[in-house]
């Protein structure tokens, strides 16, 4: 009975809640940030060079983090809401129930905070949280090598100890937005000499060092989302390695299932309008609506089943961690599904769109979006481990299938 | 709410587990075809059932139910998938205690649900006429006669139906074929004159039947909910039934999945376990994340029927079409690894695949319901 009442409570206080972020978000929230992010400039994304691309959302941007919602469940005194699982859940529903675009849009948020949090000392949390939060660095992850892709942990980026200092030699590739980036977590190799996975370290530094220089790589897309990443002798201070010398692997992959939840996310995340109606605007409907061409048709509705399918498990991944039932290896299960199922939606969209989403330099098509957005898919199944690489995760540690 | 079972449902699974496995494992549905048994259920078990709570799972306390919600029901419909019993829990305390509950009068609900309860009736919902599920386009016939109608057609698939005590079954009173308005249930003795019910024994050897209605007199009373108004009460009872029937292929493709992932760590081939193989290992890790968003939506569907029957089409259109493909990848692939030993009829691997394959012409298959979700969305 006791047990009831306290929950009874708790629903009470969790409606209480929703009211209260209904109401504040109805009052704080620009019209103009209710409509999802179109382009590159809808995207706030921090840092010292940072700049917002309309008033609208700078405004919505400091009135969330002076509240902590840039990243509400991080503790107030890390400049996060402080809020519990459940209220953070009606937080992401009421946003999401207005179409609130996320205020600040970060590596810091997604994938190095939740690593701090949980590897990063006093000293580490005290100084780089609360920069994350309030949007004043950007950072960027270093992580691939031009031979360590897939087989992550034969990475050879050398750190070599000096008095205080490590001093860092070697490449990375794929760093995303390196170019714009003010720091970068890091792996390292800190003993050569150790198997593998034992010898290498997780370490934060400035992209201002002296030594690093970063060069932008062209894509299919015909943009430079991704860099080459070099250092030449960078000396980076031994305290600012998070968790144990050579254990990095362990904070390594702890931040990979973070991320791999962010890509996944990918999948459940709409293009504002549902994918039927953007096809009737170009194939056109029959007498009764329906969409005609009944293959396409057919397709789409396959995919809307797999999407919300795909949400109601997303949904029940942060519930069961919650809960304490999650299997930590369930992120990549979610990341091979939801970067595959987000390939399908842009095979539809190219497919609906015919001709018309074959142009590519046009103001009429803001500059080819739509295929240079398809084309961007296409690294969702490769970034952050390859679904290759999902899968065989997935045998080895959730079935226990021999050798894998 | 949350997406995962609370500590009462995680109590009640484990005890439905408990029961299932112990007394109704798959060599129990094996023995009962085997044997051509008459009923093709056991009425032992059936009563055991009942005294648990399970066959008024869904019955109001007031009726000497349990009074519990579609959840519950998924939770315990999901342990029959995993044994694939045969058992009148679907077609009587989910379908029919159902279509009672929500549509019947205070005269018929005291009449009928106690007894569902206890486990004294059993009955069933007749819907199906075509070769596929397609309930706008009932036809079976009611036309008013004396104080009450007379009905003449014929349906199929009627679950349970050669030992039902109660068939409620959906007839036309206006319209034509394919309309919403005209429907109407009715309650019917299958006892009644003109009624004739032949066993169909099915390739899951679960129990049907056909059914013929031959001018059978039914008097007013037995009209159950409105005349000519009966779509939005079938609407909920289906969806009810769609929900429960997706919960068992969640049960029977987890149990499928279970017993293939088992098989290659112990199968050897070319001097390795099979499940050394990548191409099995990958296969395998498909269909596990396949299962795992499938039993999400379904969870999904299931609260969304407790929160707001009415409301909640959409969601079971999304899990009864999940159900669908999920089902009968995972057999397909269970007989496939299983090799020459998943074609024998010796291992059980089969009567998952006959079951899937009958589940999903159940109430409507994956693309009917992929249908249902491209019009609710209005393209």
């Amino acid at each position: 009975m006791t047990d009831s009442r306290a929950s009874e409570t708790e629903t009470a206080d969790l409606e209480t809640f929703r009211s209260e972020t209904r109401a504040w978000l109805e009052a704080n929230c620009p019209p103009e940030m209710r409509k999802p992010a179109t382009s590159d400039a809808d995207v706030f994304w921090g840092g010292r060079n940072a700049k917002f691309s309309s008033e609208p959302q700078r405004i919505w941007f400091e009135r969330m983090r002076d509240k902590g919602w840039t990243v509400p469940d991080w503790p107030k005194e890390y400049g996060g809401g402080g809020l519990s699982a459940a209220e953070h859940k009606v937080l992401r529903a009421e946003m999401g129930r207005i179409g609130a675009r996320p205020p600040l849009s970060s590596f810091g948020i997604w994938m190095l905070g939740p690593a701090l949090l949980k590897y990063g000392n006093d000293a580490q949390k005290k100084e780089h949280l609360p920069k994350i939060a309030a949007g004043l660095i950007r950072w960027c992850q270093g992580y691939s090598e031009p031979n360590a892709g897939s087989d992550l942990a034969s990475l050879q980026t050398r750190a070599e100890s000096d008095g205080d200092d490590y001093v860092i030699t070697g490449s990375k590739i794929w760093t995303s937005y390196a170019n714009y980036a003010d720091w970068i977590f890091c792996l390292v190799r800190t003993d050569p000499a150790a198997k593998k996975h034992d010898g290498i370290s997780f370490i934060l530094f400035d992209m201002a060092s002296k030594g690093v220089t970063t060069k932008p790589i062209l894509l299919i897309s015909g943009y430079s989302p991704f860099c080459e990443t070099f250092f030449d002798n960078v000396r980076v201070p031994k305290s600012h390695v998070v968790g144990t010398v050579n254990r990095g692997w362990d904070v390594a992959k702890y931040l990979l299932q973070h991320e791999r939840a962010m890509i996944s996310g990918m999948g459940e995340r709409g293009v504002g309008r549902p994918l039927g109606q953007i096809a009737a605007d170009s194939v056109g409907t029959d007498a009764l609506g329906r969409l005609d061409d009944a293959m396409l048709r057919g397709r789409i509705a396959s995919f809307d089943v797999d999407e919300a399918a795909l949400a109601a498990c997303a949904e029940r991944a942060v519930d069961l961690a919650k809960a304490g039932q999650a299997h930590p290896a369930f992120s990549s299960a979610m990341k091979y599904y939801g970067t595959e199922l987000n390939k399908r939606r842009y095979e539809i969209l190219m497919s609906a769109g015919g001709v018309d989403a074959l142009e590519w330099g046009s103001e009429r098509s803001k500059r080819g979006a739509r295929p240079r957005a398809w084309l961007r898919t296409k690294a969702n199944s490769i970034e952050g481990g390859t679904t290759e690489v999902m899968l065989g995760i997935v045998a080895k540690r959730i079935l226990d299938l021999p050798g894998a | 709410m949350a997406l995962v079972l609370t500590e009462e449902q995680s109590m009640l699974r484990d005890s439905a587990r408990g029961l299932i496995s112990d007394k109704a494992p798959v060599s129990h549905l094996r023995h009962l075809r085997d044997s051509k048994d008459p009923i093709g259920f056991s009425k032992e078990f059936w009563y055991s059932f009942a005294e648990m709570g399970f066959a008024g799972l869904l019955v109001p306390e007031e009726f000497g139910g349990s009074g519990l919600g579609y959840v519950e029901a998924g939770v315990v419909m999901e342990e029959i998938g995993r044994t694939l019993m045969p058992s009148p829990f679907l077609a009587t305390s989910v379908v029919a205690a159902s279509a009672l509950n929500r549509g019947g009068n205070a005269a018929q609900k005291s009449e009928y649900l106690p007894k569902i309860s206890n486990g004294s009736l059993l009955a069933t919902l007749a819907i199906d006429e075509g070769a596929k599920h397609r309930p706008l386009q009932t036809s079976l016939q009611a036309v008013r006669a004396g104080n009450g109608f007379r009905l003449s057609g014929a349906k199929a698939l009627v679950v349970d139906g050669h030992v039902a005590d109660l068939l409620i079954v959906a007839a036309r009173t206006a319209g034509s074929a394919g309309e919403r308005e005209g429907l109407t249930l009715f309650l019917v003795n299958p006892k009644a004159k003109g009624v004739a019910i032949e066993r169909t024994i099915m390739v899951d050897a679960h129990n049907a039947a056909r059914l013929e209605l031959a001018n059978v007199e039914v008097d007013a009373d037995s009209v159950l909910g409105e005349v000519d108004q009966g779509a939005g009460l079938l609407d909920g009872v289906l969806d009810i039934g769609r929900g429960a029937v997706a919960s068992e292929m969640v049960g029977l493709s987890e149990e499928v999945f279970n017993r293939t992932v088992e098989y290659l760590k112990s199968r050897k081939q070319f001097g390795k376990l099979i499940g050394e193989f990548q191409a099995l290992q990958h296969r395998a890790a498909e269909l596990y994340v396949d299962i795992e968003i499938t039993r999400a939506a379904v969870m999904k569907a299931l609260q969304a029927l407790d929160t707001d029957v009415a409301k909640a089409a959409s969601n079971v259109a999304v899990a009864k079409a999940r159900a669908g493909t999920t089902a009968t990848r995972a057999v397909q692939e269970g007989v496939q690894m299983h090799g020459g030993m998943g074609m024998t009829d010796q291992f059980d691997i089969g009567f998952f695949m006959k079951r899937a394959r009958v589940c999903e012409e159940l109430f409507g298959d994956a693309n009917y319901h992929t249908e249902q979700l491209a019009r609710a969305r209005g393209y």
